[in-house]
């Protein structure tokens, strides 16, 4: 957290002696502040000093970067505990654990499958982030046979989980032999086994997770241990299993970071929500509380399709911006190549909004022209209870796009929700026929098929 | 090392209040439901009470619903076609409250008629919304009111175009109100005023700020009902009104739940994958605020349930692995 200058007054000699070549320590603090001067121009800063200033320019939670062959998964640098005070900025890695016990095809064949889950919402390609392989066997050579069955079908990047450093070894010898750049995590380093680990991810130059036998000072005590032995890059395990449990300590462990800026839990946070739940169906409704309170790396020990797409879904609603809406361009957009007679549609710029609509036209087959009126973003409902989707908007909207001179009918179809404009619409549109359409986007296929019967 | 965990010492606390009446407060329920009354963010037993768990209510209605998704319509069955056996279905379901929506076709007497069936066939404290037309909503909420007088029934919609005719029917039999707005922090405080202002009691209105489902915009419903929550607990009195909202009707419009026909390969199973979108849709609300929520599929009750008894159960350390 960024202190201000005069925070940083009051950490530096106070002597005014000129020697920054600014005439006061108050003046040479507040272009510090502005980031406009080195601390090192001041030859007399107490190390003290220097050590907590370091600190306080270093961001609250520690961005951490997992990577291989051009796919990059990061998570950290989050500055606020609630999404309205500015936003969630790194989407949290969303992966899928198999273990080294396992049957070797049945890894390839869940690996492959979460390699290639790709599914579309509004316009975006939304994606799993990557694989956990777990080390269960306790044996090198079986572990690094897992690990290159894994890595085979997918290259997304990797966590390596296991207890024994020696194990471990094999894995990120296997990886890194292959690719360089390869960057996978490291799970975990314990009380018991944290010098070898912390060694091992040293040479490795990768990040590790730190897992305590207890509280959050356990783990306060391990992560400095592990950042003492060399290790900047730290992703923390918060050692509770459970709904109630996870969520006090994530929600402890981001209030220290951001608030007390306590630099011993300022990392990314790991999960396993099949530990916590009783089967799959209770693991997504856990993944989905890591999403919304503060994990960064989500491990699961289940992939369904029916599953990954709503949390895909919900990390995306999460971690969306709240100052920008997400918008498409208003306007007028052909689908499915619209004749003169194609019917007229109008909807809002909302990009959810539009893409239900455009989706459910296009699926339908059926060809027609969608104006996408401006009303700031906002969906139909939404924009007309602010007056951004009224009688006059729309008829602007219709004049605009000169749809007039494309069709060869007056008729206009508006969204069931705005029903109440057809009468002021009819006076504003003068020859126009107002038709009013369903209130849900989902109900267009069947009333545009009505329509052409 | 000592960490010293950062304790918020919220100065407000979000109202208590009580649906249902038993027959010694003039009503015919077999108990109450009292929802709020938290002094902290939702299931921080660390730092505050959270004196009633979040309340799970399922949605039935006066007459069949067919735009409901066929999936819906299936696991009912035949109760759909009959309001007495569907609360009594409902109930068994495990809901804790009843929500009643009647029909743009319903006359006053269908409407009277559908309550005063649900209230004789089930125990539970009821809902009952209209249509959602405020004009309908007037037409068949005020005759309601009176047919169930001393049942402490929540009556809706009530928003800023009804709000006086809906809570005047509830002034006049001692029933309650959602204060419904769309996904705004000050328009739902603002209708709190006002429906105060006519004399309606803080302990009789709901704040219902609205959602959207997952994937159609649960992030601004999410957002708002945090900040609403924040709000209550720095102080702000008209905030501190219990929030209920209906992910259940949210997340069945959505395609994902709705439909399972021509739909893309990779969004899977259409009975799990409409499960996860209503669950999901509701617990993420929990999880910011809602004190009720009300569903449709029995089988997200359960796992709604499941999830609420899960985070109400820790009220100490949290759990330890061994490492």
């Amino acid at each position: 957290m960024a202190l201000s200058g005069l925070e940083i007054y009051k950490l530096l000699p106070r002597t005014n002696c000129g020697d920054c070549d600014f005439p006061t320590c108050l003046a040479f603090a507040m272009k510090l502040a502005a980031k406009q001067a080195e601390l090192a121009d001041c030859p007399y800063v107490t190390d003290e000093a220097k050590v907590e200033l370091e600190a306080a320019s270093q961001p609250p939670v520690r961005l951490i970067t997992l990577s291989s062959n051009g796919h990059k998964v990061e998570a950290g640098n989050e500055t606020v505990l609630f999404r309205h005070e500015k936003r969630f900025f790194h989407k949290c890695g969303l992966f899928v654990r198999v273990k080294d016990t396992d049957d070797l095809e049945a890894v390839k064949n869940v690996a492959s499958e979460v390699d290639g889950f790709t599914v579309d919402y509004v316009g975006l390609d939304l994606e799993l982030d990557g694989m956990a392989v777990e080390a269960a066997s306790g044996d090198p050579d079986t572990f690094a046979e897992c690990v290159e069955a894994v890595r085979s079908a997918t290259e997304k990047p990797l966590i390596l989980i296991g207890s024994d450093p020696d194990v471990l070894k094999a894995g990120v010898a296997s990886l890194t032999a292959k690719a360089s750049g390869t960057v996978p995590l490291l799970y975990g380093a314990t009380p018991e086994n944290w010098e070898s680990m912390a060694a091992l991810a040293k040479k490795a130059d990768v990040p590790l997770g730190v897992r305590p036998g207890g509280g959050l000072e356990e783990l306060a005590e391990l992560t400095e241990q592990v950042k003492g032995a060399g290790v900047q890059n730290i992703v923390l395990d918060p050692a509770a299993r459970d709904f109630a449990g996870t969520l006090t300590r994530m929600t402890q462990m981001r209030r220290l970071a951001l608030k007390k800026n306590f630099r011993p839990l300022g990392y990314p946070i790991i999960t396993f929500p099949g530990e916590g739940a009783e089967g799959p169906e209770e693991e997504v409704v856990l993944a989905s509380q890591h999403i919304a309170k503060y994990g960064g790396f989500i491990v699961l020990d289940h992939f369904s399709q029916a599953s990954a797409y709503p949390l895909l879904v919900f990390r995306e609603n999460v971690f969306t911006d709240p100052q920008e809406p997400i918008q498409v361009e208003p306007g007028l957009y052909e689908i499915n190549d619209p004749t003169p007679d194609s019917p007229v549609m109008i909807t809002t710029n909302f990009s959810i909004t539009y893409f239900s609509v455009a989706n459910e036209v296009e699926s339908a087959g059926v060809p027609g022209w969608l104006i996408v009126a401006d009303a700031e973003g906002m969906s139909v409902l939404t924009a007309w209870a602010a007056g951004e989707f009224d009688a006059d908007r729309i008829a602007k909207s219709v004049n605009a796009t000169g749809v007039a001179d494309k069709i060869d009918h007056q008729k206009l179809v508006i969204p069931g929700h705005v029903a109440v404009l057809s009468g002021e619409l009819e006076e504003e549109l003068p020859g126009w026929d107002i038709l009013v359409g369903p209130r849900e986007a989902v109900d267009l296929p069947a009333f545009l098929k009505l329509g052409n019967e | 090392m000592t960490v010293e965990i950062p304790v918020e010492k919220w100065p407000g606390q979000v109202r208590e209040i009580t649906l249902g009446a038993t027959a010694d407060e003039g009503g015919t329920r077999s108990h109450t439901v009292t929802v709020g009354g938290e002094t902290t963010l939702p299931f921080l037993h660390f730092e505050g009470e959270i004196p009633h768990p979040p309340v799970v209510g399922i949605e039935i209605a006066s007459r069949r619903p067919d735009d409901w998704s066929p999936l819906l319509l299936e696991t009912w069955s035949d109760v759909v076609d009959d309001p007495a056996a569907w609360a009594k279905a409902a109930e068994e379901a495990g809901a804790d409250i009843l929500l009643l929506t009647l029909s743009l076709e319903d006359s006053v007497d269908d409407a009277t008629s559908a309550v005063r069936q649900v209230l004789e066939a089930c125990d539970l404290p009821l809902i009952v919304f209209g249509p959602g037309q405020a004009d309908k909503d007037n037409e068949l909420i005020v005759p309601v009111a009176e047919e169930g007088a001393g049942e402490r029934l929540v009556l809706g919609v009530c928003e800023e175009k009804n709000y006086r005719t809906i809570v005047a029917a509830a002034l006049a039999h001692d029933h309650l109100v959602n204060s419904r707005t769309p996904m705004d922090v000050n328009l739902a405080k603002q209708l709190i005023i006002l429906i105060h202002d006519m004399g309606l009691p803080l302990e009789q209105i709901l704040m219902d700020p609205t959602t959207g489902a997952l994937g159609y915009g649960i992030e601004y419903g999410y957002s708002v009902m945090e900040r609403l929550r924040l709000a209550a607990l720095q102080g702000d009195s008209m905030t501190q009104q219990p929030m209920l909202v209906t992910p259940g009707e949210e997340a069945w419009k959505a395609k994902e739940a709705k439909v399972g026909d021509d739909v893309p390969a990779e969004w899977g199973d259409w009975g799990e994958r409409a499960i996860n979108w209503e669950t999901l849709t509701a617990t993420s609300l929990i999880q910011s605020g809602a004190d009720l929520v009300v569903l449709r599929h029995p089988e997200t009750v359960q796992r709604v349930q499941k999830t609420i008894d899960a985070l109400m159960a820790e009220a100490g350390e949290p759990e330890l692995v061994a490492a």
